[in-house]
Order: structure tokens, then C-alpha cells, then sequence
């Protein structure tokens, strides 16, 4: 009895979780007028006009390309990075190790506002504003500490009698480190790229800031269109279903590592 | 675990170094720089001094934003943090229920901060949502737009919604980490479930939830995006957080000195969390949950 009045709760909850996303998703189905004009539960008459309007015009679909290609270059340029350092938290007592990992933490939690104008500043100079690369860099303010952070925790769960077996049989450092160490610990490196790519691809103030057109993110497409008049609320759902997939399509082979990485590998 | 001695390390280091330093301290540095100048334009700037700090402090709006934030960071912890314990507790703890419940758990965690806005906006308008529209046929007025109760209770509604399954991923991390033996020897002492939750659940998920909470309050400190879609911090100033004024100021109104010192304040105030956030996590780490 008491398990099913549990049972019955969760359920609740659940239902109310996805209520929201679902009321989008029918309004992603139907077009302006329909939304404006009837107040249904289900798309009487479902359409994919939404979607199609999104893949086919450019100031669109160019969004998501954006989006990728910095989100991906963020990934790649934080993953590279974090891995030395990460081994080095792990593995060594070093001058300064405390104070590095507290302060790259800082800028884990450091407000993006803060950094808006010196970034603009700092990319105006350097001729960067409008690339895919600004944006990389500029979300490397969060992403690479957290990729250190998490990564260390995934390498402190690694004997280091592996590392010192390998040492002892003649590996050179590099050597140990690409075809012993990083095999190890793949699932964490998976874990983290996830991680960089999710928090690249969630953030708007930087993106938004930092590009113009060229390299216009999604979420900051969205907020233009929110801005605009004559708002297509239809057009915006479906943009907004759109920015879910990505996510959703790996949720289900990270879902055992979500806790350890929200908590920094902390967990 | 002992660590090897080797200040050779620190060539590891050095990329990561660069790269956020590049992204750290040189935009840090130029904080300070407007913080304490006053800037006309190229070529034409004044040392001030403290004189921008001594304008922020007295910001009648300002001390406004930082109560409003803090009650904001308060109240997300008071609704979050219960609601997540209880739901990591209701949650399945084998079968195919388990990766269903963290699947679910997991999908507004990974929606853009500005989608969360979009979403609630249709949810919660009065017209076209499905909320605002459904309470309004009942006969209560609602509406985020114009009333500030509403808009807070919306904002609010919103961001529980968003990180509440957070807080019970990590609750049931913790206590998914607790042995079987526990359970057994409370049952033997015929202990209420009250009880064990009171003497062995709560204890040993007190790692997991101090992570909770600090992680809680420090983002729900930064919040952006989420607010600024939904209400764009109206009406008037009522949903207006530390970080939608401090856009405000720096982007809308382009005064470079005040935002400066603005943002670094508000650094420092995230810092000293920053700071209590590492010294838990370090208890964490050597304390019992391990």
C-alpha cells in the first residue's frame, strides 16, 4: 500500500515534469492562427510547417550549425587541455596545487555578466567578434575547469600502482598516457565531453553577445525572434523542441553519470 | 592516498593555465581597469579612484537587486532541496523504473536556460498557455506580465522546475551509495522508516546534499537567461536578479565604470561562496560518505 501511495506521487511528479515540454511540443504542431484562435489539448490538425520553415530558411537553420561548430570547438579545445592537467591534480603534490584547483573552480562559478564587456573588449581586439572560435573560447571560462574537475575525479578512482606498473615495464610518459591511461578512463572522458558540450550549448548571455551573424547561436535566434513583433509562437516552439533533441539523444547513455558530473566528480 | 612530489607537474598544468587565464584574468584585470577610471572614450579617461565603488554601495537598485537575489537563492533552496530528497526517495531501486526515473529526471537539465524561458512563457500566458489559461477559466486572474506576485510565483514555479531533479539525481546518487547491511540491521531493531531515514538515510547523505545545496545557491546566484525570457526582469524591477541589472547597466546603459565595479563586487561575493563551497568539498572528500 505504501509503496503504491509512492508510486502514485512519483508519478504526479513526473506527469507535471513534463507537462510544459509537452504543451510545446503541441504548439511546435500547430500554426500561428490555430494557437491563437483554439485552446486544445491535443493539435487537431498537426502540422510540420513549423519544422519545415526551420530547415529550410537559412537565418534558421544556420543557427544550429553555429551552435555546433562552437559548441563542438569548445569541446574539443576544453578536453585537450583538461586531460594533462587533470592527471597532474591527481597524481601529484605540486607548489601551488590547492590554490590552481580552488581558483579554477572560481571561474567555474564566476559570473558570465562580469565578463561580458572585457570579453567584447578583448575579441574586438583581437579582430575575433562574429567567429565560431569567440565563443569557444569565451565558454573555456566555465567549461575547462569543469572538465578538470570532473576528469580528476574520474582519474582519483584509477589505482596509481597502474600507473607505476607501467612506468616500471618502460612505458614513456606519453606513451602510457595515450594507450594505457586514456583507454581507462574512457567512460569519464565521455562523461565530460558530454558535460562541456551540454553547458556550451545551454549558455546564451556570452553567445549572444559575442556574435553578430555569422556566427549567430540558436538560443540567441530565439531570443531575437522573441524580441521582434509578430511573434510566431508556433515557429519559436518548434525551434525550441529542436535545441531538446540533441540532449535528449544521449541522455539515455550518460544517465549513470549525470550525479557525478553536475557534482563536478565530486559524488 | 599519497601523491607522488613533483613540481614538474606543473607542465601539465600549463595549457589549461593559458587558456583560462586568456579567458580569466586578462578580462578580470580589465574590470578592475574601468573600475577605477572614468572612460569618455579613446584617449580620454580619468583616474577616479574609489568613486564608482562609493556610487554603486549607495544604488538604491542595487541593494533592491541583492536582497531580491538573496531571497530568490533562500527560497530555491527552501523548495528545492525537500522536494528533491523526497523524490530521490520515492524513486525505484532496481528494475527498468530506475533508468526511466533518471532519464526523465535528466531532460530539463539539458534544455538552453533561454528554451526553459520560451517554454514557461507558452506554459504561463494567459491567452495561449496551457497554465495561465487553465487558472484565469477558474476565475483567479493570472498573469506574469503585469503582476509581480504572479511573476515571482512563475519565475519560481520555473526555476523548481528546472533544477529540482538535480537536487534528487544527487540525493539518489547518495543514497543508492548506502549498503544493503544498514537497511538490514535497522529492520532487525524494528526501526520506524521515519527513523531510518532520521539516522541512517540523512547522515549519509549529507555529502551529496551539502554539494546540493552550495551548487544550488551558487547558480541560481547567476541566473540569467531564464528570468530574462520569461519576464525580461518586469514588471517594473520586480524579477530583476543581480545578473539582469548588471546587463542592464553595462550593455543597456553602457556605463562602463559603475558595471565595473558592480561586477567586481559581485565577484567577491561569489568568491567568498566559492570559497566555502571548496572547504565542504574538501570534508566531503576525507569525511565518512566516501
Amino acid at each position: 500500500m505504501r509503496v503504491q501511495k509512492r508510486t502514485i506521487a512519483l508519478s504526479f511528479y513526473f506527469f507535471l515534469l513534463i507537462l510544459p515540454i509537452y504543451w510545446m511540443l503541441n504548439m511546435s504542431l500547430r500554426t500561428n492562427a490555430d494557437i491563437l484562435a483554439n485552446f486544445t489539448l491535443f493539435p487537431r490538425n498537426p502540422t510540420l510547417a513549423n519544422y519545415l520553415k526551420i530547415f529550410t530558411d537559412p537565418s534558421w537553420y544556420s543557427g544550429y550549425i553555429n551552435s555546433m561548430i562552437y559548441v563542438s570547438l569548445n569541446t574539443i579545445i576544453s578536453l585537450t587541455t583538461a586531460l594533462p592537467a587533470a592527471y597532474a591534480f591527481s597524481r601529484f603534490r605540486f607548489i601551488g596545487d590547492k590554490h590552481v584547483f580552488f581558483w579554477l573552480l572560481t571561474n567555474r562559478m564566476a559570473p558570465p555578466a562580469v565578463f561580458l564587456l572585457p570579453f567584447f573588449q578583448l575579441y574586438s581586439t583581437f579582430h575575433l567578434i562574429d567567429t565560431h572560435i569567440a565563443v569557444a573560447l569565451a565558454h573555456c571560462l566555465f567549461n575547462v575547469p569543469l572538465a578538470v574537475w570532473i576528469l580528476e575525479g574520474f582519474m582519483s578512482g584509477i589505482p596509481r600502482e597502474i600507473d607505476e606498473t607501467a612506468f616500471i615495464d618502460g612505458y614513456s610518459f606519453p606513451r602510457f598516457f595515450l594507450t594505457v591511461f586514456v583507454p581507462l578512463i574512457r567512460a569519464g572522458i565521455g562523461v565530460t565531453a558530454f558535460f562541456c558540450f551540454m553547458f556550451s550549448w545551454v549558455e546564451l548571455l556570452l553567445a549572444r553577445t559575442l556574435t553578430i551573424t555569422n556566427a549567430k547561436p540558436i538560443v540567441a535566434t530565439m531570443t531575437r525572434t522573441v524580441s521582434a513583433t509578430g511573434l510566431d509562437w508556433g515557429l519559436l516552439a518548434a525551434a525550441g523542441v529542436l535545441t531538446i533533441v540533441p540532449g535528449a539523444l544521449v541522455i539515455w547513455f550518460v544517465r549513470n553519470h549525470l550525479a557525478k558530473g553536475f557534482a563536478l566528480g565530486r559524488v | 592516498m599519497d601523491k607522488w612530489e613533483s613540481n614538474r607537474a606543473w607542465f601539465l598544468i600549463l595549457p589549461v593555465f593559458v587558456i583560462v587565464a586568456f579567458s580569466a584574468i586578462i578580462p578580470l584585470m580589465t574590470v578592475v581597469n574601468y573600475s577605477v577610471q572614468d572612460i569618455f572614450g579613446p584617449g580620454q579617461r580619468f583616474f577616479v579612484g574609489m568613486e564608482w565603488f562609493r556610487e554603486v554601495i549607495h544604488d538604491e537598485r542595487l541593494h533592491n537587486a541583492l536582497v531580491r537575489q538573496l531571497a530568490f537563492s533562500c527560497m530555491v533552496l527552501l523548495l528545492e532541496i525537500p522536494l528533491g530528497v523526497l523524490i530521490a526517495l520515492a524513486m525505484p531501486k532496481k528494475g527498468w523504473g530506475v533508468a526511466a526515473c533518471l532519464v526523465l529526471l535528466a531532460l530539463p537539465l539539458l534544455i538552453p536556460w533561454n528554451v526553459i524561458g520560451t517554454i514557461w512563457i507558452t506554459f504561463t500566458r494567459p491567452d495561449i498557455g496551457l497554465l495561465g489559461k487553465t487558472i484565469n477559466d477558474m476565475g483567479i486572474a493570472f498573469d506574469h506580465t503585469a503582476r509581480p506576485l504572479d511573476a515571482w510565483i512563475t519565475v519560481m514555479a520555473m526555476e523548481v522546475w528546472h533544477w529540482t531533479p538535480l537536487v534528487a539525481l544527487l540525493a539518489y546518487a547518495g543514497l543508492r551509495a548506502i549498503p544493503d547491511a544498514y537497511y538490514q540491521a535497522a529492520k532487525i531493531d524494528g526501526a520506524s522508516s521515519w527513523a531510518v531515514f532520521r539516522h541512517i538515510q540523512l547522515p549519509k547523505m549529507r555529502g551529496v546534499l551539502t554539494i546540493a545545496v552550495l551548487l544550488r545557491f551558487m547558480d541560481s546566484f547567476l541566473i540569467y537567461a531564464e528570468p530574462f525570457v520569461l519576464t525580461g526582469g518586469g514588471p517594473g524591477d520586480t524579477t530583476t536578479f543581480l545578473s539582469i541589472y548588471l546587463v542592464k547597466i553595462a550593455v543597456g546603459q553602457f556605463d562602463l565604470g559603475p558595471a565595473a565595479a558592480f561586477s567586481l563586487i559581485y565577484f567577491l561575493i561569489v568568491l567568498l561562496f566559492c570559497w566555502l563551497f571548496y572547504q565542504a568539498l574538501q570534508n566531503v572528500g576525507t569525511g565518512e560518505s566516501k
